[in-house]
């Protein structure tokens, strides 16, 4: 099968200094990718050069993506315009500041529909039960205001699937929301994206999230993929040092009391700050010489499990 | 909604009733009306003769319940100086001032809010850079100075426009320049400011991902948006160039409330004073409930949760 979406070699560059730097990955029709890492790593930055909606200061240096197999990076504005929302959809990380305050709710998911009135308002009415709200008829004319935050990632999930894209970004999507609903808005969209063949990507921080829905994870850090492959595989097995910290920092109901939390020690180095070798190596503790001269390449460990580190064997 | 406005109407009112009050009061304490009306030399006796035929030797809280019961009549009393209702002689002038703040603020609206629009979309550009040199050149210079500047290159040197006075649509065009150049610079800065303000929004950003272009977005989310702090400034400008007009009008011989303003002060004629500081106040207390009213219509925040 075809991927619904291919990213390859993705660089994007702030005032000269790559802030993501050759970024890869695909995702297939109907699979769940995240994107995880810390503030900063780039992973909103790589959600937003996905649709085309780069900041003014991010220049894309290098790299193509491919969306069902077309390339849409060289696309010209109006081209793009036809792609997004019909093709490549976004949601964002808070629902209500997402949606336009002095609009219904409804008005806003018909203007992705690209349908005329009277097949709009049933197709949106449809659109919103499939989401999940109960009682559409009252919703589709109510205002962001009158919809709790849970209520508005469903109107935003609408209005992102109503054309049926073929990828779906979701930048954060439930980060603002309370766990219980969080739980809800995560079940809601592995259904649809299984239902309607949808590719997702998932731009997250959080690794409860990633186990819970994604099928593939790819870990990224300062710019770069440390690690990718299938989630239960690198979750079990990390090839990453980073990403074996990642987890292991991830508080257990089974720890002692007031122990202490394990925490990665020191910080994500700043794009001026990036050396010519491993960006990772002033918190690794397998960091040589070789760390620091020579980025390492992302190889295949596994079967589809692949991982940028000098020392990956040292983690089996 | 109804609420909403009913709740405004009532302050506006209380607004109102406090405004005639103070207004009443200080008058009183700027010294007795009848000295200001007798000739030099006049004896204490014509005085008290003339102090007690205009009623201002009753105590004053009689006076205060006479002058309110004349204004819920609508009377305005007559000036002593003209002999004439003071109603008529406001009521002569402010066709005058409503024509001059009317094309003011057509020059204000119609080149501030496109302006301001622009600044914020192509920020950073040559656009922006050029418009902020029209906004800061409306905003410093002086309306006597860009009035009579005005005055000598198109009434004088090529005779384009009259000079001064009333006499149509191109004599509105000057006075209209000079005194909205101000309001168009005001009305452009915040303009810009809100528009930038909703662009940087995450809705807009929610909006061009659904397909819709920079402009689309503009005009379907973020102009409604943007508006809410640009109807705030249009309410108290629409005040400024109903009431503020004094310099524009005394150097275009315009005859609005402006000048006649000038004029009752030089004249000493107290009661056409008095009205019209209650006619500049009560243009404030309209605006600001018509502001009201439009937040509503454009808020549902607003419309529904009252």
């Amino acid at each position: 099968m075809s991927a619904a979406l291919e990213v390859s070699d993705l660089r994007l560059a702030i005032g000269g200094v790559n802030v993501v730097d050759g970024i890869a990955f695909s995702v297939a029709p109907g699979e769940v990718m995240a994107l995880v890492g810390e503030s900063g790593c780039g992973k909103s930055l790589t959600a937003q050069a996905l649709l085309r909606l780069l900041p003014r200061q991010v220049r894309q240096t290098g790299g193509r993506i491919l969306l069902e197999g077309e390339d849409i990076t060289a696309l010209a504005e109006r081209r793009l315009r036809q792609i997004r929302g019909r093709r490549i959809s976004m949601i964002f990380q808070e629902p209500q500041a997402a949606l336009d305050p002095l609009s219904p709710v409804g008005a806003q998911v018909r203007e992705a529909s690209g349908l005329a009135s009277a097949a709009a308002r049933e197709a949106v009415r449809r659109m919103l039960a499939e989401v999940g709200i109960a009682d559409p008829d009252r919703r589709i004319d109510q205002y962001p205001f009158e919809l709790s935050g849970g209520m508005c990632q469903r109107v935003m999930i609408a209005s992102a699937l109503i054309s049926r894209p073929a990828v779906l970004v979701a930048d954060e999507p439930t980060t603002a929301l309370d766990v219980t609903i969080q739980a809800q808005i995560l079940d809601l969209l592995r259904r649809l994206a299984a239902e309607r063949g949808t590719a997702i990507v998932l731009i997250t921080h959080d690794m409860g999230v990633v186990a819970d829905i994604a099928e593939r994870v790819a870990v990224m850090y300062a710019g770069r993929i440390a690690e990718i492959g299938p989630t239960a595989a690198v979750f079990s097995r990390p090839r990453h040092p980073y990403t074996a910290l990642l987890l292991a920092a991830i508080p257990r109901l089974a720890d002692e009391p007031k122990s202490r939390l394990a925490v990665i020690e020191g910080s994500v180095p700043q794009p001026s700050e990036y050396g010519a070798g491993c960006r990772f190596v002033g918190r690794c503790p397998f960091a040589d010489a070789r760390c620091n001269a020579e980025p390492p390449p992302l190889l295949e460990t596994d079967e589809g499990h692949f991982s940028a580190c000098w020392h990956t064997e040292r983690l089996a | 909604m109804l609420r909403h406005i009913a709740g405004r109407v009532g302050q506006a009112v209380v607004t109102t009733f406090g405004v005639l009050t103070l207004v009443f009061f200080l008058m009183r304490l700027s010294g007795d009306p009848t000295l200001l009306l007798v000739p030099q030399g006049a004896s204490a006796h014509q005085i008290a003769i003339l102090r007690h035929q205009l009623g201002f030797d009753r105590p004053l809280i009689v006076q205060y319940v006479a002058y309110l019961r004349q204004l819920l009549q609508g009377n305005l009393g007559t000036s002593l100086v003209q002999r004439m209702p003071v109603a008529s002689i406001l009521g002569s002038r402010i066709p005058y001032t409503i024509e001059l703040a009317a094309g003011s603020l057509v020059v204000a609206v119609g080149i501030g809010i496109p302006a301001g629009v622009a600044m914020a979309v192509w920020r950073g550009s040559l656009v922006e850079r050029s418009l902020a040199a029209l906004v800061f050149a409306g905003q410093s210079m002086p309306t006597f100075w860009s009035g009579i500047l005005m005055i000598l290159l198109f009434g004088v040197v090529l005779g384009w426009l009259p000079t001064s006075g009333v006499a149509g649509l191109p004599s509105l065009i000057m006075p209209s320049i000079a005194l909205g150049a101000l309001s168009m610079a005001s009305f452009a800065r915040m303009t810009r400011i809100a528009v930038l303000d909703e662009l940087s929004r995450d809705y807009v950003a929610a909006a061009r991902a659904r397909g819709l272009s920079l402009g689309a977005a503009v005009a379907r989310h973020v102009a409604r948006n943007a508006a809410i702090p640009v109807v705030t400034v249009a309410a108290l400008e629409i005040g400024n160039l109903l009431a503020g007009a004094v310099i524009v009008e005394t150097v275009f011989a315009w005859p609005g409330i402006g000048q006649l303003a000038i004029q009752a002060i030089a004249a000493r004629d107290f009661l056409v004073v008095q009205a019209i500081v209650l006619f500049v106040s009560f243009v404030f207390i309209v605006m600001n409930l018509l502001a009201d009213v439009v937040y509503a219509v454009i808020d549902p925040r607003i419309r529904l949760s009252s």
